[in-house]
């Protein structure tokens, strides 16, 4: 919290003021605090915040790390409601009365309700009925459409637009939790300069004479710093802005930028290229450290592409149907757990790894390195399978290999015949692609020589995430350039830049940008600004001295300049109604490839250096990427893929490689690189690590994000420099001899538990799995096993009919790839709170849905890893009914296992009872009552809990009721598909289906009839309607054997 | 042996005679009820069952009588409550099972029975012992207030007796060996 | 029982009276109520002051509870239930030693109870009274657990669900507690008159003769008193053994691997007799002591409540025994782990500590000796104590953390706020023993009286 209390840097005159330089070092460590609580100054630290801070000041004073010390010192462990959980728990409330005092209420910011009175409505708008308007969300400035379910002027969730080839209805868990990044209290609300309010007015005046300054020389000292462009407006308006001012230049900085996959095509093909796969073609895939499927560019659609080469139904044509995924990583990712094999490796072998492949599928030039037996002999067998599946087979590569070996993974794929089929080139999506750090850096050492005049920062924040060698606030300190931030949020970089000018979240926003294939896709408001706010294309516009054009109409410029001609209103109506161009996906192309660059490329893998006793590879969070999400409750209490950690960030080992170096999960060590540079964070134990490789996600650390992000984890950006972005050779690991206790949400950091658990998971039988020849052998193997032929449906009572509805769910393990979606759609979609790290230390989180991870064969040595969604199985004879003493969970006449909340006093035996424990209980106050932004973001068709009572999975029978009740009222049957739960909405690879299991037509019924279909501990006797399709793996025989 | 007579010549409730030993009052209330007094009462710091007997008449007590009466309406009660909410009433599909899941009926049955049983025979005994009894003659006896609890053994023959004849029945307790006998005020 | 025994030693020792020799009825009464019209020494005063320490602070505790919640305990998922409904089990359990003293043994004419049934009655009540506050308390929103769990049908019509264990706990302990508390106030009615008739203050002469109805040992009135007596006792000993094979139920009837057992009624009531009865000696050896009631509280006792130990304890060790051949034998993975984890997992030690006290601690049982060495029997009986609490800890937490799906396993931590509250339940009980024995009879008077020389009579010869 200390960074809140920090004063604004002051306007940095050359030679920088020390007072700054302080405070700037002051709080890149707030951790230096004195161990004693000093009231005093904790009181003072209060009162310097003014305004009404009094009847809050306890949770603020709790903030302090004085005080967090204190409770650690006097209430280790066996403190429950105690310490940050609290805070973290009603990070919420304690933002509230800034809310309050900006005088944000409900009704001030509906638009439509302002607009239209009830009495004579808009078309369509039905208070209480939801309206779905389409837009795109952008992310590292990749488009995905979609829906906003809008409740009387309220964005509350977000789906995936079907039409849109980014999603086709699906979105992946950012998207998800977007939403609640527009309701962030922790947003900056106001344009500020050196920490005071101004106005958007006096900021134009300063720019205007600043620019007139600069016309002088052309704009030699104009310089713009944003994120990658796809933005045909956006694109054009920073065009005229280089145009007007020949000597500006335009900088791009994007930590999740793909550079090296740019840089690597660009020697292939002597240009920059646009990649696409195209998964339905393919029928063998290997991705070397890549996370295709759930991470980056397209991941939706290629998730769903590639499940749908999975999803078989009968052995007949199983073969033909299946792909085959060969994955190679050094740690465990969601696509690594879909894989048929799985391949742990050092991302320092991979140079040899691509060679040795190239030289066996025979790309000319490439020599086979030695490879040691293990490696060498998967590498044939893959080179084998892919070159025998010549024209179906695509090759990869993970955005943090060497821009040498993305080339000669291009290569290896044109001999592999991919271009055209699995792989399309085209033109670049991206405006003006350019190298990120490269172009970070030269912008640096202008500023550094003094050369830049007048900055603007958009959407970036390289003060946090840049690499730390560029030392990026120490520049900015530095130079006299008149700073402008442009930005969600009041963040680090924005503490180096005299003028802060909050951005409008893309719910806010009019705008547009290219999908992954290249489709244009719109993005418009569902809501007013909530604090005012500007778009990137506003701030160049601003530049370009139209500071009063709106984005809107900024965006109608282009679009009047592409269509034109008097049709174009309706023209324009449409494209705002579909969300997206019409075919503006940009047309494949085969570029000419430059024979040298293989050859360039082998030396340059040559001068890659060798992996030493322990390397690091610093890695994207699975939940907050580079943490621009950080703030987000949602993404930060949501269960990373495989670690199942929550709240933080951790240094991953394999348990052998910990072991060698002598320490434990949750052990505090400490890494050095070899230039000294250190990482100190908690030790993660994880099976399928590849041993001798540390793995740190970054994103966390963050020390001006919000109150929910905000010194939560370890910033791993500290180890990165211009040579190591991605991670370094050869790294030492010591233990600090501390310890540190972390929130995961499975399992346990002792390798008997890990042992035990995946040992009993395999003898229970919970995820059933067998290969495509068991498959083909007995199509009924899921039904193999103890109880065959015993009807565990047996029953002394005649049990219940249900005649009209009867809903049920079925959920494919062979697709799900465990990427959480479902999670976050659930939690928007069903007003689930947040409770906090030291709540789900305690094992009371509160999601509906669960991923349950399981590993397959020793915990050394894992032979696969496999996600299971859990759900309410909403078993027709449920054991949680029969316990509850007030009848506060009993069934309805549709079959579902109903939670009544206001009958339930909360005895959780229901709970106890439940083989599948779905249920979760409100064992505190975990719901924000107070804070007014998340108020408008509940979905008001759902209840909101309260302390006390029991709550679980309902099948989103708000949605069910939403469908029925037009339905009967036009007397007919709810048409199937017609309901679509949040989890089966959002998920990529479409792995769930829902409906109505007395319909015969239905898809549900069809998966039910599938023989793969299996219930989860059905010798219990519940009858569960949620059922599961059993895996089936197409491992290559010639490496299963 | 002293011969108190009543101070008073109003009516009085009985004569009420002090033995030493409980074998002393058992002889005595034998002699009496041979001698065919009825309307008599002895007291005892403990039961002595024989002594009830006699002065009883050999009558069997009600108690059990109005235990069972109220066993019986209990479990009626209990299991009307379950049958008739659960089935009749409000019928709900909990966990597949029958409305009537009477076998899931039974502890509540069971509880509903012991507990109307055990508050009727309570109950009973008190109303058949005429208590809660905030006054009663036999306490105007000195003797009687300070030993009876302890151990005193008194015979008291009332005075609504037919065979009761103030002077006369004073000498009969006497020669059953009374240490002494005293006037019962009203 | 002597019989088998060694004739080497004197008579006396073979089989200790019920009652020291040389007592008169007048002397039984005397020397009983000495303890309540005498003067307290100060330890009394002091020990009294701790207990209620403690029981203000379960108040605390509790207070805390319902304004911030569950969440203060280390409750979880998948641990819904730890200290809450194992000190309730707990509690029970300890009830049952009263009841059986009380009801079972008069009806099996066991005169060497009768020194010892007062009390245990009253410990009955008292820990009842702790054990109904958990169940109340655990629920999330006690506010409305105290009256939706009553039969009455609520604002929409719905009632109880009457198919829950929990329900029938409601309907079994409220009516155990009930039945105790009648049958503790019958037994203290005539004992009441004595003191009504004892004291020579005027307002104790009120309360006591209030209490005591106008009682004044009327052979009508024990006519139909004893036969109520008697009845209610015959009422107590199915209602003892029913309560704690209902409470068996929350968890037999449940789906937990280590609930879903048939042999929990049983073994449950033979655990409940066996804390019960190591309960009654815990507390019973320091009172007599302190009070001087050596001539009423005898050898005999002792011994006969070492033996009942014994035999309870042994049940309860075959229990166990079983339990695990049966997860064994039925071939059920489920239960086989939840055995295996029981023994080798996480809460090993609490196993281990089980298996100490309540197996292994009660073994000196076997042999005189250890019976008749006061220090002895109190030891064991607090190993007993603590063994039983483990007991329920092995069965609730231990089953619920590692259940049927491995993804959904947890540990369970208890938080000081847990043992505030168990502890204060125990300040609670010792406060309202100690008022107890400070202005009741601790010992039936009237039926000690029974026992004395003055009460044998011949039967008359009916004319």
């Amino acid at each position: 919290m200390t960074d809140l209390l920090m004063p604004h840097p002051a306007p940095a005159t050359p030679g920088g003021s020390t007072t700054t330089g302080d405070c700037h070092v002051e709080w890149k460590k707030p951790s230096a605090a004195p161990v004693s609580v000093n009231l005093a100054a904790a009181r003072e630290r209060l009162q310097s915040r003014g305004g009404a801070t009094y009847w809050r000041s306890l949770e603020e004073l709790a903030e302090t790390p004085e005080f967090g010390e204190l409770l650690d010192r006097e209430f280790p462990r066996f403190a429950s409601e105690w310490p940050d959980g609290v805070s973290r728990r009603n990070f919420l409330q304690l933002a509230a009365a800034s809310l309050g005092l900006a005088g944000l209420t409900a009704c001030t910011r509906q638009p439509i309700e302002k607009i239209v009175p009830y009495v004579r409505q808009a078309e369509e708008f039905l208070p209480g009925k939801p309206i779905l308007f389409a837009t795109s969300m952008a992310l590292s400035g990749v488009a995905t459409g979609l829906l906003i379910e809008s409740h009387n002027g309220r964005p509350t969730k977000v789906e995936g637009n079907p039409e849109h080839p980014a999603s086709l209805g699906a979105t992946d868990a950012v998207t998800q939790a977007s939403v609640l990044g527009l309701y962030d209290p922790d947003r900056s609300q106001a344009i500020s300069q050196l920490g005071k309010a101004a106005t958007w007015t006096t900021l134009n005046q300063q720019l205007t004479s600043a620019l007139t300054a600069q016309s002088a020389f052309g704009g030699a000292g104009l310089r713009l710093l944003t994120g990658p462009v796809t933005s045909p407006t956006e694109a054009r308006l920073i065009a005229a802005l280089l145009e007007s001012y020949p000597q500006a230049r335009w900088h791009r900085w994007d930590p999740l930028a793909r550079d090296g996959a740019t840089k690597g095509l660009t020697e292939a093909f002597g240009a920059p290229v646009g990649m696409r796969f195209d998964l339905a073609k393919a029928d063998v895939v290997l991705a070397l450290e890549s996370d295709f499927l759930t991470a980056g560019p397209g991941s939706v659609r290629y998730a769903r592409d590639f499940a749908d080469r999975r999803k078989v139904g009968h052995p007949e044509g199983a073969a033909a149907t299946m792909n085959r995924l060969y994955v190679a990583e050094s740690s465990p990712t969601a696509t690594g757990t879909v894989a048929d094999h799985r391949f742990r490796i050092r991302p320092s072998q991979l140079g040899g790894i691509v060679q040795a492949l190239a030289a066996a599928v025979g790309v000319a030039g490439v020599a086979a390195p030695p490879l040691d037996t293990a490696s060498a002999k998967w590498v044939a067998a893959t080179a084998r399978d892919l070159a025998a599946h010549r024209g179906a087979a695509l090759v990869v590569a993970g955005e943090t290999l060497p821009a040498a070996a993305h080339t000669l993974v291009a290569a290896i794929n044109e001999a592999l015949g991919a271009s055209g089929g699995t792989l399309l080139y085209s033109a670049p999506i991206e405006a003006d692609p350019v190298d990120n750090l490269t172009s970070l850096v030269a912008l640096l050492d202008e500023m550094k020589a003094g050369k830049v005049d007048l900055l603007l920062v958009s959407g970036v924040n390289p003060v946090y995430d840049a690499p730390a060698d560029l030392e990026v606030a120490a520049v900015f300190q530095g130079s006299s350039a008149l700073r402008i931030h442009h930005g969600l949020h009041d963040d680090e970089t924005a503490a180096y830049c005299q003028w802060h000018v909050p951005a409008t979240h893309y719910l806010e926003s009019w705008g547009d940008a290219r999908a992954y294939d290249g489709t244009v896709s719109l993005v418009q408001p569902l809501i007013e600004p909530l604090y005012g706010g500007k778009t990137t294309g506003e701030m160049v516009g601003a530049l370009l001295g139209r500071p009063t054009d709106d984005a809107y109409t900024l965006l109608r410029e282009t679009w009047e300049g592409q269509m034109g001609g008097e049709t174009f209103e309706s023209a324009f109506r449409k494209l705002l109604h579909d969300g997206m161009v019409p075919a503006s996906a940009l047309a494949p192309s085969q570029p000419a490839w430059v024979g040298a660059s293989v050859s360039a490329a082998v030396q340059a893998l040559a001068g890659e250096p060798a992996g030493g006793e322990l390397e690091l590879a610093l890695r994207p969070d699975p939940s907050v990427l580079d943490g621009r999400f950080a703030n987000n409750g949602w993404l930060q209490e949501l269960p990373k893929p495989i670690t199942k950690l929550t709240w933080e960030n951790a240094i991953l080992l394999s348990p052998r490689t910990a072991e060698k170096l002598g320490v434990k999960g949750n052990d505090v060590a400490e890494l050095t690189s070899p230039d000294g540079r250190k990482l100190t964070g908690p030790v993660w134990l994880l099976p399928g690590q590849a041993d001798g490789v540390a793995t740190v996600h970054l994103g966390y650390g963050r020390t001006r994000a919000g109150k929910v992000a905000n010194g939560i984890g370890f910033s791993a950006y500290a180890a990165q420099t211009l040579a190591s972005r991605y991670g370094l050779p050869s790294v030492t690991l010591a233990a600090t001899g501390d310890s540190a206790e972390l929130a995961t949400t499975q399992g346990h950091q002792s390798i008997d538990w890990m042992r035990e658990e995946s040992e009993q998971a395999t003898e229970r039988a919970i995820v059933r799995q067998a290969t495509l020849s068991e498959f083909e052998q007995d199509p009924h193997f899921a039904h193999a096993g103890a109880h065959e032929g015993i009807d565990v449906n047996a029953s002394f009572n005649p049990g219940f009919e249900y005649k009209g509805y009867s809903w049920g769910m079925v959920i494919d393990l062979n697709a799900c790839n465990g990427c959480n979606a479902c999670v976050v759609a659930c939690q928007s979609e069903n007003n689930i709170p947040v409770v906090g790290k030291e709540q789900v230390a305690r094992g009371r989180e509160m999601h509906w849905i669960r991923v349950d991870r399981y590993y397959q064969g020793d915990v050394d040595e894992p032979s696969a890893i496999v996600s299971q969604p859990i759900v309410c199985m909403q078993c027709e004879q449920a054991p949680c009914e029969v316990v509850c003493p007030v009848a506060a969970t009993v069934h309805s006449t549709e079959g579902l296992n109903d939670m009544v909340y206001n009958r339930c006093v909360g005895t959780r035996y229901c709970a106890n009872n439940c083989p599948y424990k779905v249920r979760r209980f409100n064992f505190l106050l975990y719901q924000d009552w107070e804070t007014e932004q998340f108020k408008l973001q509940r979905n008001p068709d759902v209840t909101v809990r309260s302390r006390g009572v029991m709550e679980k999975c309902t099948y989103c029978v708000q949605r069910i009721n939403r469908a029925r009740i037009p339905a009967d009222r036009d007397q007919r049957q709810v048409a199937d598909g017609e309901i679509q739960t949040a989890c089966q909405q959002a998920c990529p690879p479409q792995a769930i289906s829902f409906g109505n299991i007395n319909d015969p037509a239905a898809k549900v019924v069809a998966d039910k009839k599938n023989p793969r279909n299996y219930s989860l501990l059905e010798e219990l006797g519940t009858r569960p309607r949620t059922t599961y399709l059993a895996m089936v793996k197409n491992p290559n025989p010639e490496l299963s054997a | 042996m002293t011969t108190a007579t009543s101070p008073t010549t109003f009516g009085i409730h009985g004569l009420m005679a002090e033995y030493s030993t409980a074998q002393q009052l058992l002889d005595a209330a034998g002699q009496a009820h041979r001698a065919g007094f009825r309307a008599m009462d002895a007291y005892t710091p403990f039961p002595v069952e024989a002594l009830s007997e006699v002065i009883c008449d050999h009558h069997k007590s009600k108690v059990p009588l109005i235990c069972l009466t109220g066993g019986v309406v209990g479990a009626l009660a209990g299991w009307g409550l379950q049958i008739w909410t659960s089935a009749v009433d409000y019928p709900m599909n909990i966990g597949g099972k029958p409305y009537n899941s009477w076998p899931a009926f039974i502890p509540v049955l069971f509880e509903c029975t012991v507990l109307f049983a055990a508050f009727a025979a309570a109950i009973g005994m008190f109303m058949l012992n005429g208590l809660p009894q905030p006054y009663h003659p036999v306490f105007n006896v000195a003797r009687f207030r300070e030993k009876a609890s302890r151990d005193g053994y008194f015979l008291c023959i009332e005075a609504q007796d037919g065979k009761f004849d103030r002077s006369g029945t004073r000498d009969f307790l006497l020669q059953t060996g009374a240490v002494e006998v005293n006037d019962v005020e009203l | 029982m002597s019989v088998a025994e060694s004739p080497r030693l004197p008579a006396p020792l073979y089989d200790p009276p019920v009652i020291a020799p040389g007592h008169s009825s007048a002397s039984v009464g005397d020397k009983i109520s000495s303890v309540v019209f005498g003067k307290m020494p100060l330890w009394f005063y002091v020990a009294m002051a701790i207990s209620f320490g403690g029981a203000m602070m379960l108040l605390t505790a509790l207070t805390k509870l319902v304004f911030t919640g569950i969440g203060i305990w280390g409750n979880n998922n998948p641990v819904g239930w730890g200290f809450d409904i194992i000190n309730f089990v707990w509690w029970i359990g300890i009830g049952h030693a009263g009841t059986l003293i009380s009801a079972i043994l008069l009806l099996l004419r066991q005169e060497w109870r009768t020194s010892i049934n007062r009390f245990a009655e009253a410990m009955t009540l008292f820990a009842v009274a702790c054990a109904l506050l958990f169940p109340l308390f655990h629920t999330g929103r006690p506010w409305l657990a105290v009256y939706w769990l009553l039969p009455y049908p609520n604002t929409m019509a719905i009632w109880p669900n009457f198919r829950s264990p929990l329900i029938w706990d409601v309907f079994a302990v409220s009516t155990y507690g009930s039945v105790s508390l009648v049958f503790w106030f019958i037994g203290l009615v005539p004992d009441l008159a004595t003191f009504r008739d004892r004291t020579k203050k005027l307002w104790q002469k009120k309360i006591y003769g209030a209490l005591a109805m106008g009682w004044r040992g009327s052979a009508r009135h024990w006519h139909n008193y004893e036969s109520a007596y008697l009845l209610l006792a015959g009422l107590s000993t199915p209602l003892v053994l029913s309560v704690h094979s209902v409470v068996s139920f929350d968890f037999a009837s449940g789906q937990v691997p280590g609930w879903h057992a048939t042999i929990f009624p049983p073994y449950f009531v033979a655990g409940a007799v066996f804390a019960g009865f190591a309960m009654v000696l815990t507390l019973m050896i320091p009172l007599r002591k302190a009070f001087g009631l050596e001539d009423f509280i005898t050898m005999k006792h002792m011994d006969n409540m070492g033996k009942v130990m014994l035999v309870t304890g042994l049940i309860v060790g075959y229990g166990y025994i079983v339990e695990i051949f049966t997860a064994w034998y039925s071939g059920n993975i489920y239960e086989w782990y939840m055995i295996r984890n029981r023994i080798f997992g996480p809460y090993k030690i609490i196993w281990m500590s089980l298996i100490l006290c309540n197996v292994l601690a009660i073994q000196p049982l076997w042999f005189r000796k250890a019976r008749k060495s006061i220090a002895a029997l109190w030891i064991i009986s607090m190993f007993v104590n603590f063994g039983m609490w483990f007991e329920r800890f092995v069965i609730i937490p231990t089953s619920l953390h590692r259940d049927f799906l491995p993804g959904s396993w947890g540990m369970y931590y208890p938080t000081r706020w847990d043992f505030a509250t168990f502890f204060g339940t125990i300040g609670l009980f010792m406060a309202l023993m100690f008022l107890f024995v400070r202005v009741f009879p601790a010992i039936a008077m009237f039926e000690m009286k029974g026992l004395t020389p003055d009460a044998k009579v011949k039967e008359p010869a009916h004319g």
